[in-house]
């Protein structure tokens, strides 16, 4: 399929999405808000996940910081409720990334399964601050927002608020998609499947990778920001283990490298914990079910479906080939 | 058309399907009573849970599925003991099953995090457990649609600091769960106790849910005559083993969840003695809370806890109230009025509301004793009551606009003058 | 605070400790001799206390729960390994979902064979006191834990450094593809060690049971202390396991009692130091 194509098709969906829903129940609206909402922490997976080759298991750290700084500011300083909010969020990204350019310096210099560990490690520093630093973050209470930014759209029509978070993902997903075909993004990739490579041709991929981190950490405080007012409580369970987990299935259940696909598994991901959860008590082992399944059969995700049954049918072909090749001729 | 961009239609139509399924609700039938009901079913307070689930439902068993002359369409969702997720399973239940009511949540922060749900989506809200103190006091006005029907976080450790110092403690070291439940039961005993006379020297806060209490124990003021405590949950039987096995016999006076009824069958001998303070004990010996009790061993072959009563005697509350509204549910502020003038008869004993939409009722101290209680052969440890302070509100003695003139008890009110 | 408070604090650090030592010698060894990140390491410790529950009222004996409890979740390591996780090869990202999910399905299968309550397992009469050295106070249980960290550490190690079957462990995580070469079968070696980590996860889990209790959570509320362990000591090595869960336990103690408000900040603090300096852990091979 042609990269026009993709696109056009990718815009039809986002398009018929943004219409279908807030036609809904206001259920669905706010299920639908909130799976917008990690699937933009998805896409922060999949830069690091999907092009810089980089599986992180500690994106809910970013994700938490720029949750904690919204509740922190809106309930304490009332700030970020009014125009103020068009600051709040470049803040928070700005500080997602600060952190992630800290924790980078500790991270990037390891590969794979240690990569995966510093991150793990990483991400619960900031769930043990989160979960214990009381005076700040009021410890496992949490902290609780329950009002939602007003300036001229009164967001806290959940229609409304669906429109702003929708317009975030788009925007996201169009800036990473700039990202990633720009000559940085190919040079990722390029890291991903060749480091070695790369680096005798000259490239110094601890930077590619490092900004690549550094890039997802300022999606995950976006995402935190917006997280904050969807759920109205920022506790220690935004920055927990699973957290990160679940973003990770998200993008390899719909396809790492993809962009899209991470949101394709945000929503499943979310239709299973919150809306399965609530008809059947078995919901878990469906999740547990799906991680596994993936893994087995899915590496390439859901997006790699297609391929995968094209793969397939040639197969299929290319064995009945051979049987009727093989098999005795009717006498 | 290409075998991806069919697949992508297909993909397209499926998810359009599934989001127009989703937006359909069954109709409601007009004569129906929607009961939402939030509860840890699963996660660390799923036993509380279930408890809770259990007192309500052998009230509705009892009465046929019936409250008031309603039939009552009971729908139990679980909030794994979450604040964040009460709130989505409160929003589902109002706005995709279109409930008349939820009621709910366990720990002070999910009724905190629940409140706000309830004004926003017009809703009542009935906390049958969730104790936090403000709700019902100075953050009332922001909740018109809410009404508690247990106890406020400190209401019963107002008496129990009173009892302790009329015991003759003079100086008590506090250990209680680090959250909001935490702080206002310590703040309503050292409110009470200093006043009387006594002194808190020492406050220590393990988080809520821990289990190891090594590093917190041997901080504990030897100078101290007794150790005020409120636990939750899984550390509830933890903490008395833990501190006896570290040779520490200094008497523990408690918030009532530190010695759940429910929970006594988990607890060893090591707690014997052991003074708690609540608004409950399977213990009471009334003829209308033995039969609870016995109905409900016989049903679930447990000791029902607070939790358990708490619930069953909120149904029947909602079923008096019904009754009283001939059957049918009058809209939530009506509702509310009606159960504000209610004077019930419960397995706790005689419960009415106060003007901040909270219980009064009688305090029961209580002591952990090993014996054989109704009727049973073997003895087990029970919550024996000592001494009963009645109609107590949740302002104790203070007076409500006093009262409310301080600022919420936390972890840093009342401040901790004799510690050093 | 005087010398008592600091020996007590100690004594329960390191009890804690020896705790950790059996749960984190385990992943160790698996981390060590496979490479696998194996994320459902807490659900062995959890379904460990959980089934030693069930041998417990089915027999009334405590004793018999601990083989019994480790030996079950060692064939349901053995099976996971064999089925799941051998056809996956080294791919750790894909492993760390897998096991992910296979904890998720265990947590939910714990919560409807033995049900949601926070249970705990009776510790034996003997235990239960405690003694008295020196004016302290020393529950017998956890000195029952440092025994048996002991005795299982021995153990191990005696068979890792005396027998022919742990020269070729050895030789496997050194180097898988030497010790191929020179005709040891590293794939049973493989079973065989992914078998004793769940089997030592699950001893964990039945002598943590006392201590800790046995609830839903559990699994995922003991698995980063473990990575901690592995990573703070090092991967594959038995002593730094050892050495990696003192300082995990008794950080952990002493952050608890000192520093409330950093408890966990000092526990996942110096993990990230020590896998920025050196990723293999303090006594790590490479």
């Amino acid at each position: 399929m042609s990269q026009r194509a993709k696109i056009l098709t990718v815009a039809l969906v986002l398009a018929a999405f943004g219409f279908i829903v807030p036609h809904t129940s206001s259920f669905v609206v706010l299920l639908a808000t909130r799976a917008l909402v990690f699937a933009i922490l998805a896409l922060s997976v999949d830069i690091l996940l999907g092009y810089a080759g980089l599986a992180s298991l500690g994106q809910a750290a970013y994700f938490s910081v720029g949750a904690y700084l919204t509740a922190i500011l809106v309930t304490r300083y009332h700030f970020g409720l009014g125009w103020d909010f068009w600051l709040l969020v470049p803040g928070a990204m700005l500080l997602g990334a600060a952190t992630a350019a800290f924790f980078g310096l500790f991270a990037i210099r390891a590969t794979g399964v240690y990569f995966l560990m510093i991150t793990l490690a990483l991400g619960q520093c900031v769930w043990g601050l989160a979960y214990r630093w009381n005076s700040l973050t009021g410890g496992d209470n949490g902290i609780n927002i329950s009002a939602r930014p007003n300036f001229g759209f009164d967001l806290s029509d959940e229609r409304s608020f669906f429109f702003l978070v929708f317009a975030f993902f788009a925007a996201t997903l169009l800036g990473l998609y700039v990202l990633v075909r720009s000559p940085f993004g190919r040079s990722l990739e390029g890291i991903r499947e060749r480091e070695l490579r790369m680096r005798v041709l000259g490239y110094n991929t601890w930077l590619h990778k490092y900004i690549a981190f550094v890039i997802a950490g300022a999606v995950g405080g976006l995402a935190g920001v917006l997280w904050a007012f969807t759920n109205g409580l920022v506790s220690p369970d935004t920055a927990v283990l699973t957290t990160s987990v679940d973003a990770l299935l998200m993008v390899v259940l719909g396809g790492a490298g993809t962009l899209v696909g991470g949101a394709i598994g945000a929503a499943i991901v979310f239709g299973l914990r919150e809306y399965l959860s609530t008809l059947v008590p078995w919901w878990q082992y469906v999740l547990g079910g799906v991680y596994v399944l993936t893994i087995l059969y899915l590496p390439m995700g859901l997006m790699g479906l297609p391929a995968r049954i094209r793969q397939f049918r040639a197969f299929a072909d290319w064995r009945d080939k051979e049987t009727n090749n093989l098999a005795p001729s009717p006498s | 058309m290409t075998g991806k961009l069919q697949g992508r239609m297909g993909s397209l139509l499926l998810g359009g399907c599934v989001i127009l399924g989703l937006g359909m609700n069954a109709p409601a039938k007009a004569d129906d009573l929607r009961i939402g009901f939030i509860a840890p079913v699963t996660g660390f307070l799923s036993q509380t849970g279930k408890d809770m689930v259990h007192g309500f439902q052998m009230y509705l068993d009892d009465h046929h599925g019936m409250l008031g002359g309603a039939k009552v369409d009971f729908i139990i969702a679980d909030n794994q003991a979450k604040p964040d997720q009460a709130v989505t399973m409160a929003k589902k239940l109002v706005l995709q099953n279109h409930v008349d009511m939820f009621i709910g949540g366990v720990l002070a922060s999910t009724g905190y995090a629940l409140a706000p749900v309830s004004t926003e989506e017009k809703t009542l809200y009935i906390s049958s457990i969730a104790a936090a103190d403000d709700l019902t006091q100075r953050q009332l006005g922001k909740y018109p649609y809410f009404i508690r029907t247990t106890w406020a976080s400190s209401q019963p450790d107002h008496p129990l600091g009173q009892w302790a110092c009329e015991q003759g403690y003079k100086k008590v070291v506090t250990i209680a769960a680090d959250y909001a439940f935490g702080y206002e039961s310590v703040g309503g005993f050292q409110q009470a106790f200093e006043d009387c006379g006594g002194k808190v020297i020492q406050k220590i806060w393990p988080p809520l849910g821990n289990k190891d209490f090594g590093p917190y124990i041997p901080s504990i003021k030897s100078d101290a005559d007794a150790i005020y405590t409120l636990m939750v949950g899984p550390m509830s039987p933890q903490f008395p083993k833990q501190l006896r096995n570290a040779g520490v016999k200094l008497p523990i006076i408690a918030g009532g969840t530190s010695y759940d009824d429910y929970d006594l069958q988990y607890f060893g001998d090591e707690a014997i003695g052991d003074v708690s303070a609540l608004m409950y004990s399977a213990a009471l010996q009334t003829p209308k809370n033995e039969a609870f009790v016995k109905e409900f061993r016989s049903k679930f072959n447990e000791v029902p806890g607070y939790y358990a009563e708490a619930n069953y005697t909120t149904a029947q509350m909602i079923d008096e109230a019904m009754a009283k509204n001939g059957g049918k549910f009058p809209g939530a502020e009506k509702f509310i009025q009606t159960m504000l003038g209610l004077k019930i008869d419960a397995p706790r004993g005689p419960v009415a509301f106060d003007d901040m939409r909270n219980p009064i009722e009688n305090i029961y101290i209580r002591k952990v004793e090993k014996k054989a209680m109704f009727g049973d052969t073997k003895p087990q440890l029970w919550n024996v009551v000592i001494k009963t302070y009645p109609n107590v509100g949740q302002f104790w003695t203070y007076g409500k606009e006093k009262f409310l003139q301080q600022p919420v008890y936390s972890r840093d009110f009342p401040p901790c003058k004799y510690c050093e | 605070m005087d010398l008592h408070y600091w020996l007590i604090q100690t004594f329960n650090g390191i009890s804690y400790g020896a705790l950790l030592f059996l749960v984190g010698s385990g992943l160790s060894l698996i981390f060590g001799v496979m490479r696998i990140v194996n994320l459902s390491h807490g659900s062995y410790f959890l379904w460990g206390g959980y089934i030693a529950l069930s041998v417990i009222g089915a027999t009334g004996s405590w004793a018999l729960s601990l083989p019994v409890a480790a030996a079950a979740v060692a064939v349901i390591g053995l099976l996971m390994e064999r089925l799941f996780l051998r056809p996956l090869g080294f791919d750790p990202l894909r492993q760390v979902l897998l096991t992910v999910g296979f904890a998720y399905l265990f947590q939910q299968g714990a919560l409807d064979i033995w049900g949601g309550n926070n249970l705990e397992i009776e510790t034996p009469d003997v235990l239960s006191r405690s003694i008295v050295v020196g004016g302290l106070y020393l529950p017998l249980y956890r000195v029952f834990m440092i025994a048996m960290a002991l005795a299982i550490g021995g153990a191990i190690w005696l068979v890792m450094e005396k027998t022919r079957m742990g020269t070729a462990v050895r030789a496997t995580v050194d180097d898988a593809q030497m010790a191929r070469g020179v005709g040891i079968d590293t794939n049973r070696i493989s079973m065989l060690i992914f078998a004793l980590g769940a089997f030592l996860a699950a001893l964990g889990g039945v002598i943590g049971g006392a201590f800790l209790g046995v609830y839903p959570g559990l699994d995922f509320e003991i698995l980063p202390l473990a990575f901690a362990v592995v990573i703070i000591g090092g991967m594959g090595s038995l002593g730094g396991a050892a050495i990696g869960a003192m300082l995990v336990g008794l950080a952990d103690n002493f952050g608890k009692a000192l520093f409330p408000e950093l408890a966990y900040f000092t526990l996942y603090a110096p993990m990230v130091l020590i896998l920025a300096i050196k990723p293999t852990g303090l006594f790590g091979r490479e």
